[in-house]
């Protein structure tokens, strides 16, 4: 994995028609270029077949109309606008893809201004993930080599422009901070002057990007560009869309999956005032009004009322059952790593170690509920939204409308929140559908409870893992069954060959410790209920999974868990490092502060995903009543090249906590069908005064970026459940953590 | 008709009295700033103001604000507590998803408001009602204390 980074290398072949250069109405620069497709190969990466909707083609001068591919326009005042291809949802990538633009181009990063890239998934796939996607922690890494080179390319033809008009050799030219000089007759101009010549230029035929000691801007802590409206009120988000002469609706759908719509009282709900229209589908329900308020009381007057359908008496003990009798079968289980043979039994003083773990259904709990604004006219459609997968709502009303693609604008916003559930088009869909009985604008907003109660699910998981080590402790197998839902399966087929679900086995397949016999199997059993991505996705499933077993072994071996897990890293030298440098910073081994009353603990995790490698502590006490509270996260990162430190310190900031809010209370149940929470009151998040004290330590690296949006969440749950076995004793095979397990018999 | 003061001027909403101040702002008064979590005062992301206390707007109907003076996060850059809660919020970049930051803003300035040096303890009982999914609590809470370490400074002119 030490690859060295192809930073400063001239552009491949492949990659120098990539660009396209003409001119801007009105004057000015236009550069389009093409994404591409990713030429490293990142170990558990999704595959490029992960593609929501059409494969990825790669951009080249192919691509017809520039003004629509051009990803950067400077005009005769020197101002640059980039087209973001990403989703800004909190990750900072409003303020990390221009960085990644003004390093090679030269130009203050205050005259960097941003425009959201319209639906396109030929124009704007993410080369990792082969689709117009914002997700899987993917944003840096895919933009890293493309948005550098474009840059780069701007500032050579405005370079090449300056030294024509003054007749001197290009090199002799530099450029800096928006403006070309010329060193030995002391003449310079602003870019602004430049567009127009350099407009005429053809694209420039070798690109020699900086090395990273001469980076100004990338590796620095920079300023969010989005606080100032972020702070005033003033940052849209979807749901903040006003149009002229449009309702508002609120909605509620069956509340048992396959269920349908049986009554409604109509003449109720259009009794009350400020109410337009009841709207119905099959299996849901909307009243549209001239406020939220008069939706809300309209759509309680509606009382609708639902035949349940088949999946009237779901329940999640029902569910669980069927998985765990899938997982004892192993029927049609897909076979992800095999190495040796696991089936060897433990030698005579050795010993067998086996567990089961669970984990359950997520939320995801945006703080933005769902919503979309339709405006549906015969001739096209508007969708006002904040979404992962701009291309795949378009396609989604296009093909509910009869629309052609180009007839359907994206109007992309804000995300306040994604987490993967803006990676869904579930509630853009319904809008729709709605909106195909209405002439005039309309904004749907799901409340709170429609929110958490028709979420698409982080899937429930059921693991059954053995191992065996020898008489010194050392582990000689370890087999791993994953039975779960498989979301690759709807969201992207194509990436699941012979039943092998890639993400399901992310984290698993791929665990680091050495150990010469390993198998990690897949058995896809779905449930009745719909599920998808969530923050940190396999490996959030799998890292609890692999870390607290490995913490078992350690128990069993009655080794320290640091040591333990080192000794079995020897090929592994970066999580070696960041392992090490958590552990010190965490003061691994010292004691801990005796709290009267408390049983107090530390625990740890390890992971390599989304491109980086992370260790964590967390420092733990609980109560005799069994409540938990976290003290202390000491996280150690090494994300490759860092673009902005302070947004991977944020990142895994909000990882954590994340985290830790669904280890320790989150849970969606099912009783009758129905799922049984409903708001913040009874699907608990952390607040202020249970958030731990997090330190984030970053290794210096010079390889190429990775991911830092999701690690953070993924790490955490083991490193707080092995912090609680160091605590009690008790190890917690199952989550969210249950207090009642945890109490202190006298 | 409900008349109150909103972000200091005099405004009269025709609007039924049960109708929580938060819909009245957004949907008819066209202040988007403050936000929709709950509908239930379980996130404080509609935070405003109500006579200079933090309320939640989503369960706070317009009867309980007539004659009263309410302000929301738009007007918080000409409020003195205000501007420098959120210069402090600029200078450790607090924000995320931002979602629900005017709220959290709200509820800082507010706690600034009536304790000017607020300890730990008093930021946990002033800031638990104001949830944040992007987990920005520990940036918050420094937040605070840079704000309530930083003088006075009058309203801009």
């Amino acid at each position: 994995m030490n690859k060295p980074m192809p930073s400063s290398s001239p552009a491949s072949p492949a990659r120098r028609h990539f660009l396209r250069v003409g001119a801007a109405a009105g004057g000015g620069l236009l550069i389009g270029f093409g994404l591409g497709a990713c030429n490293r190969e990142p170990r558990n990466e999704k595959p490029p077949e992960a593609a929501v909707g059409n494969a990825a083609t790669q951009v080249s001068d192919q691509a017809p109309g520039l003004a629509h591919n051009a990803f950067i326009r400077i005009d005769r005042e020197g101002l640059v606008t980039l087209i973001v291809h990403k989703a800004e949802m909190g990750q900072g990538t409003y303020t990390s893809m221009p960085m990644l633009l003004a390093e090679e181009l030269e130009v203050d990063l205050a005259k960097v201004r941003l425009e959201q890239a319209p639906a396109d998934n030929s124009l704007y796939s993410d080369p990792l993930l082969g689709g117009q996607v914002t997700g899987g922690s993917t944003s840096v890494r895919g933009a890293w080599q493309p948005l550098r080179q474009a840059g780069a390319a701007a500032r050579l033809l405005l370079v090449e422009a300056a030294a024509q008009a003054w007749k001197v050799d290009a090199a002799s030219c530099q450029a800096r901070n928006g403006m070309v000089t010329h060193g030995a007759s002391g003449r310079s101009m602003h870019y602004g002057q430049l567009v127009d010549a350099a407009a005429k230029l053809p694209a420039p035929k070798a690109i020699v990007l900086k090395n990273p000691d001469q980076f100004t801007l990338i590796g620095k802590p920079v300023k969010r560009l989005d606080s100032a409206a972020k702070v005033n009120g003033q940052a849209k988000f979807g749901i903040d869309v006003r149009l002229p002469n449009m309702l508002v609706a609120t909605v509620a759908a069956s509340p048992v999956p396959g269920g349908a719509l049986q009554s409604a009282d109509e003449a109720k709900a259009m009794a009350v005032k400020g109410v337009r229209h009841v709207l119905k589908l099959d299996n849901a329900v909307a009243v549209a009004a001239d406020h939220m308020w008069a939706a809300r009381q309209g759509l309680a007057a509606l009382a609708p009322t639902w035949s349940d359908g088949q999946h009237a008496g779901m329940t999640t003990a029902a569910i669980v059952a069927d998985m765990k009798a899938a997982a004892e079968s192993g029927k049609g289980a897909a076979v992800a790593r095999n190495d040796g043979d696991v089936a060897k039994p433990a030698p005579k003083d050795g010993r067998t170690v086996e567990a089961v773990y669970e984990l359950p259904f997520l939320a995801h709990a945006t703080m933005e509920p769902m919503n979309c604004t339709v405006d549906l006219r015969a001739d096209g459609c508007d969708l006002y939204v904040g979404t992962q997968v701009p291309s795949l709502a378009q396609g989604a009303a296009a093909k509910l409308t009869g629309l052609q693609n180009e007839q359907v604008r994206v109007h992309n916003h804000f995300l306040g929140g994604g987490f993967g559930r803006r990676l869904e088009v579930d509630f853009i869909t319904q809008a729709v559908a709605f909106a195909r009985q209405l002439k005039q604008p309309v904004k749907f907003i799901w409340t709170r409870e429609e929110d958490v109660q028709h979420d698409m699910y982080r899937p429930y998981y059921y693991d059954r893992l053995a191992a065996t080590l020898d008489e010194k402790g050392k582990p000689l197998s370890w087999s791993h069954r994953i039975t779960g839902s498989s979301i690759m399966a709807r969201f992207a087929p194509a990436a699941v060959t012979g039943g092998l679900d890639p993400d399901a086995v992310e984290g698993a397949k791929d665990m680091p410790y050495a150990i010469p016999n390993v198998r990690v199997d897949y058995v896809r059993h779905e449930p009745p209920v719909p599920t998808a991505f969530w923050r940190g996705v396999g490996p959030t499933h799998n890292i609890f999974v692999v870390e607290s077993f490995i913490d078992e072994l350690a128990a069993a071996a009655k080794q320290d868990p640091l040591s333990f897990r080192r000794d079995l890293l020897d090929k592994s030298p970066r999580m070696r490092a960041v392992l090490n440098l958590a552990a010190e910073k965490a003061g691994w081994g010292q004691p801990l502060q005796a709290i009267p009353g408390r049983r107090v603990g530390r625990g740890l995790s390890t992971q390599f995903a989304f491109g980086s490698y992370m260790a964590q502590v967390a420092e733990v006490s609980v109560g005799t009543d069994g409540e938990v509270q976290v003290h202390r996260v000491v996280c150690a990162v090494d994300c490759g090249q860092v673009v902005n430190p302070d947004t991977v310190v944020a990142q895994i900031e909000s990882g954590v906590i994340f985290g830790l809010t669904a280890a320790l209370w989150g849970e969606i149940t099912f009783d009758k069908g129905r799922v049984q929470q409903s708001n913040f009151s009874d699907y608990r998040v952390m607040r202020m005064n249970e958030a731990p004290r997090i330190e984030v330590h970053i290794a210096k690296s010079s390889d190429a970026p990775g991911g830092v949006g999701e690690p953070g969440t993924s790490a955490t749950a083991p490193a707080l459940a092995n912090a609680i076995f160091a605590a009690t004793g008790q190890r917690l095979r199952k989550l969210p953590v249950a207090s009642a397990q945890l109490k202190k018999t006298a | 008709m409900t008349t109150f003061t909103l972000n200091d001027q005099s405004t009269t909403l025709d609007l039924p009295e049960d109708m929580p101040l938060l819909w009245a702002l957004r949907d008819v008064a066209g202040l988007t700033g403050t936000k929709f979590g709950c509908g239930i005062g379980a996130c404080g992301a509609c935070t405003v103001h109500l006579e200079g206390q933090a309320v939640r707007s989503c369960i706070t109907p317009l009867s309980a604000v007539a004659g009263k003076k309410v302000t929301t996060i738009e007007a918080m850059e000409q409020h003195p507590v205000g501007q420098r809660v959120q210069a402090a919020w600029r200078e450790i970049d607090v924000v995320q998803c931002g979602y629900c930051q005017s709220g959290q803003i709200m509820s800082a300035t507010a706690l600034l408001q009536t304790k000017p040096n607020p300890g730990d303890a008093d930021i946990d009982s002033a800031m638990a009602g104001n949830i944040c999914r992007c987990g920005t609590y520990g940036r918050i809470r420094a937040a605070i204390k840079i704000a309530a370490a930083k003088p006075e400074q009058g309203p801009r002119s």
